[in-house]
């Protein structure tokens, strides 16, 4: 059974009341994630992509179908802390989930509260700040450090309860490209590092192009999935969708509409590159 | 010249005197054109954004001087409220800063403040909602009732109906999807075409920058790294990368292309300007139609 599987879910914000008709932020979603695997999740403002990954670890819970993680049902109350456990939850904005005044401290908060024994979370502390880059860093003060370091240490929070797959809303929308790169280096090295499940749920179509599957949403509800290169060949559908695709896919599918063949979308720079080189010489 | 913004020798300090103190802007001149729509790029604490809030008068430079259509703005410290209505500011995330009762009263609290009353008041409102792309049925409802772009859009749009003659805009589409980054954006251009206002807009996407801006200030340590024509600065990428910032992908692959030997352009932007460099090319090759 996949480490995720969510079946058939409905979930709506919208108050039950009569004569009014009820949206759904979630509206038959059926999704299963893999242990080990990468997936973006992309989709217009208000598709209902966040509403969806707050089902992964019941912060949310479906009005109807069911979320199942690593077989237990995040309905069942008492199997709430397990799950949150093992699936952990970034959001978009650092300075929202950054709780203490020294770096180590916050990290130190997730392990504390699950009565972990002191030299235990010393060590989780250390080995998460490490795996975000940022140990050097582990007397400083939160509040000083740059956007992309902020949200490191909210992963490092996440990776100090020892999850087995982290869950992240648009983490990098409100950091510089440098914080981006940072943000999205380190997920990639954890995911193929230590076989973290990754859910990146993001605006920006470059990163959703490193995953191994990518998942479109609107409205609710799952339009398209498959390998990045399935779905950013599929330019016009996305833009359907008030999306978009990286630069080179986009320059490629207007080419290949004015007759040149294409026989893969390239969806990097060097892909591209290489290309219109072989197109030209 | 016509400018409308002159900086000179500007400096800030935060907590002088104190351990933590921290130089944020570091000796930077410029002048700004009237009717220039500026891109503003850095790294996170290169300056920025500080640089901007002396621009209407948020914060009083520690060294140097605005000069706003050649007058100090600090000239008369009691009169610096007029600035901040000839200097618009859009903060980031501006949807949490509405606060009104309907998005049409929340829209001209500005103008309202500036002193327009009766008509003008109501056609200055009704522009800046047409401009940012609200609907007048939207007008009557609770900001609050809103989607969050719309939220957005009700937010700029009190800014631009103060008419400020220059409209500072920080990280405007943060957040927003690629169709709705699409749609502000060219809804600013529009009002910047329409209006002859001069625009300074602060972001961290290089691929809107370069679509939109003249001009490019690139902060770097509180200092001014560059101030140059767009596809001056889009050139310089190494330079750019050593700043923390980056080059449009489609601006990386045509430079790729040339330092391989191909006749493009130089300093290409965006991907139609690509897409037309290479249609000849393709052709002429007899790979296209």
């Amino acid at each position: 059974m996949s480490f995720i599987s969510i079946q058939d879910v409905f979930f709506s914000y919208d108050e039950v009341e009569e004569g009014k008709p009820v949206r759904n932020a979630v509206d038959g979603v059926s999704l299963d994630i893999e242990r080990g695997e990468f997936v973006a999740v992309i989709g217009h403002n208000g598709c209902g992509k966040s509403t969806l990954a707050k089902q992964l670890n019941a912060m949310l819970l479906p009005d109807s179908g069911k979320v199942i993680v690593d077989g237990d049902d995040t309905s069942v109350e008492e199997k709430t802390f397990d799950i949150r456990e093992k699936v952990g939850l970034v959001l978009q904005n650092p300075d929202n989930q950054l709780v203490a005044s020294i770096v180590e401290e916050d990290v130190a908060f997730g392990p504390e509260n699950l009565g972990v024994a002191p030299d235990e979370i010393r060590r989780r502390v250390d080995e998460a700040l490490k795996a975000v880059d940022m140990y050097e860093y582990r007397t400083h003060a939160p509040f000083k450090l740059s956007g992309g370091q902020k949200q490191r240490i909210a992963i490092a929070g996440i990776l100090a309860i020892r999850p087995q797959c982290i869950v992240l809303d648009e983490p990098t929308a409100m950091l510089d490209p440098s914080g981006r790169e940072e943000v999205i280096s380190t997920l990639l090295r954890l995911n193929r590092e230590q076989q973290m499940t990754v859910v990146l749920i993001t605006h920006f179509m470059d990163e959703a192009v490193l995953a191994d599957r990518v998942v479109v949403m609107d409205s609710g509800r799952i339009v398209t999935q498959g390998t990045p290169e399935t779905v950013f060949s599929q330019v016009e559908l996305l833009k359907r969708h008030r999306l978009d695709v990286p630069q080179s896919a986009e320059l490629a599918y207007k080419l290949r509409g004015c007759g040149l063949k294409i026989d893969k979308i390239p969806l990097t720079q060097e892909d591209c590159v290489a290309m219109l080189e072989e197109a030209m010489r | 010249m016509n400018c409308v913004l002159e900086l000179k020798n500007l400096g800030f300090v935060y907590g002088k005197g104190t351990p933590f103190e921290k130089r944020a802007v570091d000796n930077v001149s410029l002048t700004i054109k009237r009717g220039e729509f500026i891109g503003v790029i850095g790294h996170t604490g290169s300056g920025k954004s500080t640089l901007m809030q002396m621009l209407n008068g948020l914060m009083r430079p520690g060294e140097g001087q605005v000069l706003l259509d050649g007058r100090d703005i600090w000239e008369q410290p009691k009169k610096i409220r007029e600035v901040r209505f000839k200097v618009g500011m859009v903060f980031q995330y501006p949807e949490y800063q509405l606060f009104e009762e309907t998005v049409y009263r929340d829209i001209a609290f500005g103008a309202k403040n500036k002193g327009l009353e009766g008509d003008a008041l109501d056609k200055a409102v009704r522009d800046a909602a047409d401009f940012t792309g609200l609907k007048p049925a939207l007008l009557d409802k609770s900001p609050f009732d809103l989607s969050g772009g719309e939220k957005r859009r009700a937010a700029i749009a009190g800014v631009i109906a103060m008419n400020p003659e220059v409209l500072v805009l920080d990280e405007p589409t943060a957040g927003l999807d690629p169709m709705g980054r699409e749609v502000l954006l060219s809804q600013i251009t529009r009002y910047h075409k329409e209006c002859h206002n001069t625009v300074l807009l602060v972001s961290h996407s290089m691929e809107d920058i370069a679509r939109v801006a003249d001009r490019i200030i690139v902060m770097n340590k509180g200092k001014l790294a560059m101030f140059e024509p767009t596809k001056e600065v889009f050139r310089r990428g190494d330079e750019l990368s050593r700043y923390g910032l980056k080059v449009p992908q489609i601006t990386n692959i045509m430079q790729a292309l040339r330092r391989r030997g191909f006749d493009v352009p130089e300093g290409v932007l965006t991907v139609d300007e690509a897409f037309d460099a290479l249609l000849p090319l393709l052709q002429k090759e007899g790979k296209l139609w």
